[in-house]
């Protein structure tokens, strides 16, 4: 039963697999096992941040494409939901309505981007979706009557939607749901082609398979999924605004969870968020003690002051692309 | 094989190149002082063994030797420095560069010898009219001219080229042929070519691949006079192939 | 080869803002400063540009190189308070060679540092110079944090660069002057080098055609190091002088410059300094006529750029051949 529901893409090992059940037991319970909303946001954002890292593995991991735009389509989901309901109002029509629209949008502008860009180098693809990214965020922030501007929007959710308890669980649910669909778009035949297209582009054109089109297809589906991810996390915070979004610095973030979870696997998007964002909540925490306790020593209290947390961050990636290029999923294989 | 020592020699060179096995233990060698033709239909493997020897593409088993001395892992700037010269399928001239600093580039040792630029224009007089024009305003004939130009502006012991007649019309292959009449009295060449006439005015001794490896090895003069084998070998006959 | 219709676009551009600014004063002023903002960001690009054409590297990490050579010049500048206040541009002189130089040199030696350790095991392998470079570019702006304080430093321009002279009615900022001046003399030594050297002339051939170099007998390698390592300083002398335009430092200001510096050299063609040259001048005044008749378009007006330009050219202006 397992192995269908994982679409038979097993952990394949016992250490990998305890990781997993103790993430996925500590979301679903999370209301109950952590008290304390802070808890309860960390978890959230652990489950939508999962969605959004394996959305991004489907490109980097599984088509090898590098785009700088995945923040965008996050941003596009998030502003849906939160444009429908802060103009239109909190009902389900409307939130259906920004969703909607969201999803068709990101899928044109994925088509559009795969259409123009995947036929040329990967470093000209890489910086125009950096371009075209910086440009909605220019949008963003300049429409600011549509879009709230520097300071975003917050808005009210249906009634159902208010109980706390009930938002988490839909949150989760979703992106439990979407992971796994994931795994099995991974591990179907339309998965495996996009592995050789990664392994070897000119081999697979030489089988007869028109690449362009698998890349197309992965960018959008990457894309779809990352602006469902940006859905559920406007739902979450009840706010959209372009430091949640569509800011760089979680371009950056999702580099450093995709690549040092594991790149490639799916699995390192659930390792990589998870290890992310608690990090990113309780090792500053850690950092400030051991801080602290360096006083004193020239330069080491300020490379370990919490908010430095990510240097570390940065050389445990650079370590590895270099050594561990499937991340914490590899290691825990071996 | 005759005593004389080789100028190159390859021993069971074999080629990788990503996946595919290109070539399956190439087994020749060129005599000094003459020309070798290499040919083959499309496919077999000859630029691939011109490549590999230059030192572009590594061989993954077997040995180079070139003046007894194994060359098999030297870079590719090493042996230009050795006397052995490259002249590739597409030329490799540089387009954004002058036919002056395309000649100038090539004289690794210092400035332009004016005798021997005497000589590249007595061979090829469109470079000394051309000598300021971008290379990569030239026609196809005069950029193979600049081509082979550039591998002697200083002495060479071997040269290797790759097709030098592609896609060339036959009143330049001629010219063509009489350069390389003259280039023969003072260097080694290792010749890969389609075009079976330029190949027989010129080659002493004649090797054929099939498949990235050699099925025939001799002189030039046997070939030719045997239609019935240059059938077999290369799928053509005298008079097509002019 | 050369087309003169990419250079000509640059007084076109002048040309077509005349009537829409105001008064010819006001074109003049931002005419200047169009050039100046443009200056600033071809030293800057330069080195991006080249170090791809010739090594098949991209260095997200430049902006790295960028920041440091701003922080190292500006900590001169800052600790040479009698200098800056100098009233004689000699004086200032006194401080400001000294800054470049510091720039220069450690953003070079970050270079030498990166070609060495982070690029070389990756060449060849486009995803992981992404990846790497990228990470590479976060650890060095933390380790700038660290270094430097997390604050934005201000720094006031050197007494004689401050405020402006009048040309008939146009207000001209000293500055800028400065900028555009530097700017023409760095593009003018590397046109010298690239041209009438036999450096520039392998470096020209190289970023052609690699292959054939060496098969001159080139160990064109070696050329590598040296080109990184220029290209990094000068990223470096384009970070000092940024943040004297600015007048103020934050680590990010290499990261949020990145994005003009890649529309730039795809603009320009990459691998091509010409064309990085008339992108950077096209951008630069592009951005400075639009801010004054539409603030709102400003910020995306150099991607709309980019886009009109690669309709025309996909390979942009000065594609090198490959």
């Amino acid at each position: 039963m397992i192995r269908t529901l994982l679409s038979g893409d097993l952990p394949r090992s016992r250490a990998l697999g305890v990781v997993l059940a103790v993430i996925l037991i500590g979301l679903a319970a999370a209301p109950f096992i952590f008290p304390g909303t802070r808890a309860l946001n960390v978890a959230a954002k652990v489950a939508v941040f999962i969605l959004l890292v394996a959305s991004y593995d489907l490109l980097l991991g599984y088509t090898g494409i590098v785009s700088f735009a995945h923040t965008m389509f996050f941003g596009i989901g998030g502003y849906g939901v939160a444009i429908a309901a802060a103009k239109l109002g909190p009902s389900w029509w409307n939130i259906a309505l920004g969703v909607g629209v969201a999803l068709v949008l990101s899928l044109a502008l994925a088509f559009a981007i795969g259409l123009l860009s995947l036929r040329v180098r990967a470093i000209f693809f890489a910086m125009i979706t950096l371009a075209v990214a910086s440009f909605f965020q220019i949008l963003a922030s300049q429409l600011s009557a549509f879009t709230g501007g520097e300071d975003g929007l917050n808005f009210r959710l249906p009634e159902l939607l208010r109980e706390r308890l009930v938002a988490y669980y839909a949150v989760f649910g979703i992106s439990l749901v979407l992971f796994l669909a994931l795994l099995r778009v991974v591990n179907s035949p339309f998965g495996r082609v996009l592995l050789a297209v990664r392994e070897n582009e000119f081999r697979a054109e030489a089988l007869g398979y028109r690449t362009v089109v698998y890349r197309t297809v992965a960018n959008c589906l990457g894309a779809l999924l990352a602006t469902a991810a940006g859905v559920l996390y406007a739902v979450w915070l009840r706010y959209t605004g372009p430091d949640t979004t569509l800011s760089f610095a979680i371009m950056i973030d999702l580099l450093l969870m995709v690549v040092i979870g594991g790149m490639g696997t799916m699995y390192g998007a659930a390792i990589g968020a998870t290890l992310f964002v608690i990090a990113q909540n309780y090792l500053q925490d850690l950092m400030k003690l051991a801080s602290d306790a360096a006083k004193g020593i020239p330069l080491l209290p300020d490379l370990l002051h919490p908010d430095r947390w990510l240097l570390w961050l940065g050389v445990l990636f650079i370590v590895c692309v270099y050594y561990f290029p499937s991340g914490i999923v590899g290691r825990l294989r071996r | 094989m005759s005593r004389v020592s080789e100028l190159l020699e390859l021993r069971g060179v074999n080629t990788h190149i990503g996946q595919y096995h290109i070539l399956h233990g190439v087994d020749f060698a060129v005599a000094p002082n003459s020309l070798t033709m290499l040919l083959g239909r499309n496919g077999a493997g000859k630029t691939t063994c011109l490549r590999t020897i230059m030192g572009l593409w590594r061989a993954s088993a077997g040995s180079i030797k070139f003046e007894q001395q194994d060359i098999t892992r030297t870079p590719t700037p090493e042996l230009a420095r050795r006397g052995i010269a490259y002249v590739p399928e597409n030329m490799g001239i540089f387009a954004g560069l002058t036919v002056r600093e395309n000649l100038l580039l090539a004289a690794r040792a210092g400035p332009l010898d004016e005798q021997r630029l005497e000589r590249i224009f007595a061979l090829f007089p469109a470079m000394k009219k051309f000598w300021q024009a971008f290379a990569g305003n030239l026609s196809g004939g005069q950029k193979q001219m600049l081509a082979i130009s550039r591998a002697i502006v200083e002495p060479r012991k071997l040269l290797l080229v790759d097709e030098p007649t592609k896609g060339l019309a036959p009143a330049i292959i001629q010219a063509m042929i009489e350069a390389f009449r003259e280039l023969k009295r003072e260097t080694t060449l290792l010749v890969v070519e389609q075009n079976f006439h330029f190949a027989r005015s010129l080659g002493d001794a004649v090797a054929v691949m099939d498949s990235g490896r050699i099925v025939h090895r001799g002189r030039m003069a046997e070939l030719a006079a045997d239609e019935a084998l240059q059938q077999r070998l290369l799928g053509l006959s005298l008079d097509t192939h002019q | 080869m050369k087309n003169w219709i990419p250079l000509a676009l640059v007084p076109v551009i002048g040309l077509l803002a005349l009537p829409l600014v105001p008064s010819t004063p006001t074109w003049v002023t931002l005419t200047v400063a169009g050039l100046a903002m443009g200056m600033m960001i071809f030293i800057m690009a330069s080195g991006l540009t080249l170090v791809f054409g010739l090594m098949d590297v991209m260095n997200f990490a430049h902006g790295a190189f960028i920041s440091v050579g701003a922080y190292a010049g500006a900590s001169v500048l800052l600790a040479m308070k009698p200098a800056m206040q100098s009233q004689s541009f000699a004086g200032n002189l006194g401080a400001i060679v000294p800054a470049v130089l510091a720039a220069m040199a450690l953003a070079g030696a970050l270079g030498w540092f990166f070609e060495r350790v982070v690029v070389r095991p990756v060449y060849g392998d486009h995803l992981k110079q992404i990846l790497v470079t990228m990470g590479g570019l976060i650890v060095c702006e933390q380790l700038i944090h660290v270094v430097w304080g997390p604050d934005l430093i201000a720094l006031p321009r050197p007494a004689t660069l401050t405020g402006s002279f009048l040309i008939g009615d146009a207000a001209i900022e000293r500055y800028r002057m400065l900028a555009v001046v530097v700017g023409l003399a760095v593009f003018a030594a590397m046109w010298l080098v690239l041209n009438r050297t036999r450096i520039g002339l392998l470096i020209r051939a190289g970023v052609e055609n690699r292959e054939m170099v060496e098969s001159l007998g080139y160990r064109i390698r070696r050329l590598f190091v040296g080109v990184f390592v220029a290209g990094s300083a000068l990223a470096g002398l384009g970070g000092v002088m940024w943040a004297m335009y600015q007048e103020s430092l934050t680590a990010g200001m290499g990261m949020q410059v990145m994005v003009v510096i890649f529309i730039v050299i795809i603009i320009g063609g990459l691998g091509s300094v010409g064309g990085c040259f008339v992108g950077a001048l096209l951008v630069g005044l592009l951005a400075n006529y639009i801010g004054y008749v539409a603030p709102k378009l400003a910020l995306g007006s150099n991607i709309l750029l980019m886009v009109l330009i690669l309709l025309w050219r996909p390979r942009g202006l000065y594609p090198v051949g490959k």
